[in-house]
């Protein structure tokens, strides 16, 4: 990974739904290079016979009671919701999005 | 400024315990001084005055009905703006959360209002904790109060920013590659990181998850160390707790004596080479001569994995950042744009939100991250990546093994200038070279003031094994101890008013 086309720029952020500008598009492929470059020797080191470790402490499944609890207020939580309606999220269309 | 904003915590307990002050006179004092100061500093985002005072007036009046009080009631805080504070505005230094009000608490802002401490406000950040230099707040960088032209550090300036400037004793920050020792290193401040686990991150707006910790910012170990034992414990809504009694920290600090005899000290090779500039070299070793002269056995340690560290963290973070930022959708909270011209779906207006209410850095992250994690670059960079986590891990293993803490300059230079390394990631990335060790084992770390170069201050690291941040507090209140008045060492016996 001696660099970042602007197409893998522009692919990764369609992927990550992020607009960007074609300037930073532009920017951004030249700055990944950089950091992908130096980051690229790991795999030298990372060999087959070490196992990975994804997190610091070992995770064990933490489980509860299944009980009845007060939740937050809905009413709170969708004060600050971008739109609201009737007690739910207003969200733009979702599907049929070709039409 | 008045002398009781130069005291430390456990000073203003003391007196408050003792009846010669008010929490409400000690409040306004900070109040006032933040009004003063922040101005210029930049370090709050928010400051909610009234409700500040208000827990103070509590405060007073229980201890007035001799009801038992916490060690810290009446000590105004200040809180790192990634944390969730009910019905206060909560930003992360982004655009795409101004304006939004958390419906929560976050668990260490409960134990923070369960212990009295009344919050004074949301301290200023790089936005969603990425960066070294609080220049990628979307709300102004805050900046440093020893030069007012140079950075804070990051993400957590504008905590490390508010201790130091003598506008709140105490602070917490978050640390996910060193983001309060670092801060702590460039402002004269003492910064720790607990172990991963030890502090819950219930209401810690993640950023990386299996690096992220809360901490505690102060100006000396033992109102750090005071400061853990009221944030820590188990915490049943963060399944990654650690189900451990909190020790007694400031009991530990305070047994601390002039003798060093028996302790083991190891300096890593990889952190005693190129990259540190000399004047940071040559502070870091002359607190290490006084650790020898104190009776302290000093080891030289080799840690060869902390040589592709930096580069492990540059691929693990933002592999976990592209995926944590997913919840900013503009769907269920926070900013929302809509697009200009074309069919209104869901998709674009996500990515129209998503384009427009992040920064740089953090567009930079997502695009990494996401390029990373994807189809045919998986196992090359995020998996080796994951390995070199194992090797760092068998090493520092293999290091606490012979020595009890090791200890590295807890970062490479002092404060650099406002918009010196904002447009290299790399040569700010490398800001992070000595603390990101810490986060990827988990193991705790601490930054302590050990002196000052060309009249910056220069922080001093201590890494102790897993679980031992005992250990971490009481070989750092060692290390403060043996500075003794050196300027720097502790700024508030320096400190100039301004």
């Amino acid at each position: 990974m001696s660099s970042i086309s602007t197409d893998e720029v522009a692919r990764v952020a369609a992927l990550a739904r992020i607009a960007l500008t074609e300037e930073e598009i532009e920017r951004f492929s030249h700055e990944l290079a950089v950091v992908a470059d130096a980051v690229a020797a790991v795999s030298e080191v990372a060999t087959p016979d070490i196992p990975a470790t994804s997190h610091p402490i070992p995770l064990t499944n933490v489980m509860r009671e299944d009980e009845v609890v007060p939740c937050l207020d809905p009413a709170e939580f969708l004060a600050q919701a971008p739109a609201s309606e009737d007690g739910k999220f207003l969200v733009p269309q979702i599907l049929g999005e070709e039409a | 400024m008045t002398a009781l904003l130069q005291k430390t915590a456990l000073e203003l307990a003391d007196m408050l315990a003792a009846g010669e002050l008010t929490s409400v006179e000690l409040t306004r004092a900070t109040l006032d001084r933040i009004e003063r100061l922040n101005p210029t500093i930049n370090a709050f985002l928010h400051v909610d005055a009234e409700s500040a005072l208000e827990t103070a007036r509590e405060v007073d009046e229980k201890r007035a009905r001799g009801e038992k009080v916490g060690r810290l009631a009446g000590i105004p805080i200040a809180i790192k703006d990634n944390l969730v504070m009910r019905g206060v505005p909560t930003t992360c230094g982004s655009m795409m959360l101004d304006g939004w009000l958390p419906p929560y608490d976050a668990t260490v802002v409960t134990k923070v209002r369960e212990a009295g401490m009344p919050i004074v406000g949301k301290t200023n950040m790089d936005e969603f904790a990425m960066g070294s230099s609080t220049e990628h707040s979307a709300f102004g960088p805050t900046r440093n109060p020893w030069d007012t032209e140079r950075i804070p550090g990051g993400s957590g300036g504008g905590s490390a920013a508010a201790v130091a400037a003598f506008m709140v004793p105490l602070a917490l920050g978050s640390d996910t590659g060193g983001s309060i020792r670092q801060p702590g290193s460039v402002t004269g401040t003492v910064g720790a990181k607990p172990t991963y686990g030890a502090v819950s991150r219930y209401g810690l707006i993640a950023m990386a998850s299996s690096l992220d910790q809360v901490g505690p910012v102060a100006r000396t170990v033992a109102d750090a160390a005071a400061l853990q034992e009221v944030i820590g414990g188990h915490d049943p809504l963060d399944s990654t707790s650690l189900d451990a009694p909190v020790p007694a920290f400031e009991d530990i600090v305070r047994r601390v004596g002039s003798d060093l005899s028996g302790l083991k000290v190891g300096i890593v090779e990889q952190m005693s080479t190129d990259g540190f500039e000399p004047g940071v070299r040559a502070e870091f070793d002359a607190a290490v001569r006084r650790l020898e002269e104190a009776g302290a056995e000093i080891v030289s340690v080799s840690c060869a994995s902390f040589d592709y560290a930096l580069a492990a963290y540059y691929l693990i973070m933002p592999a976990e950042v592209s995926s944590n930022m997913a919840r900013f959708d503009g769907m269920r909270f926070g900013l929302r744009v809509e697009p200009e011209d074309g069919p209104l779906t869901a998709e674009r207006v996500m990515a129209e939100s998503r384009g427009k209410g992040f920064g740089a850095e953090v567009k930079r992250r997502i695009i990494l991250g996401t390029h990373v994690l994807s189809a045919g670059h998986y196992d090359a960079y995020y998996a080796s990546a994951q390995k070199v986590r194992t090797l760092v891990q068998r090493d520092l293993d293999a290091a606490f093994a012979k020595v009890d803490v090791l200890v590295t300059p807890t970062s490479p230079t002092t404060a650099f200038k406002f918009g010196e390394k904002v447009g290299d990631p790399m040569a700010m990335y490398l800001n992070d070279l000595a603390t990101i060790p810490a986060n990827l084992a988990g193991i705790p770390g601490i930054s302590i003031p050990c002196g000052l170069s060309e009249g910056l201050p220069v922080g001093f690291q201590v890494l102790a094994p897993a679980h031992r941040d005992d250990l971490m507090y009481e070989v750092a209140a060692a290390v403060e101890a043996s500075a003794g008045d050196i300027p720097g060492s502790c700024p508030a016996k320096d400190w100039k008013d301004n």
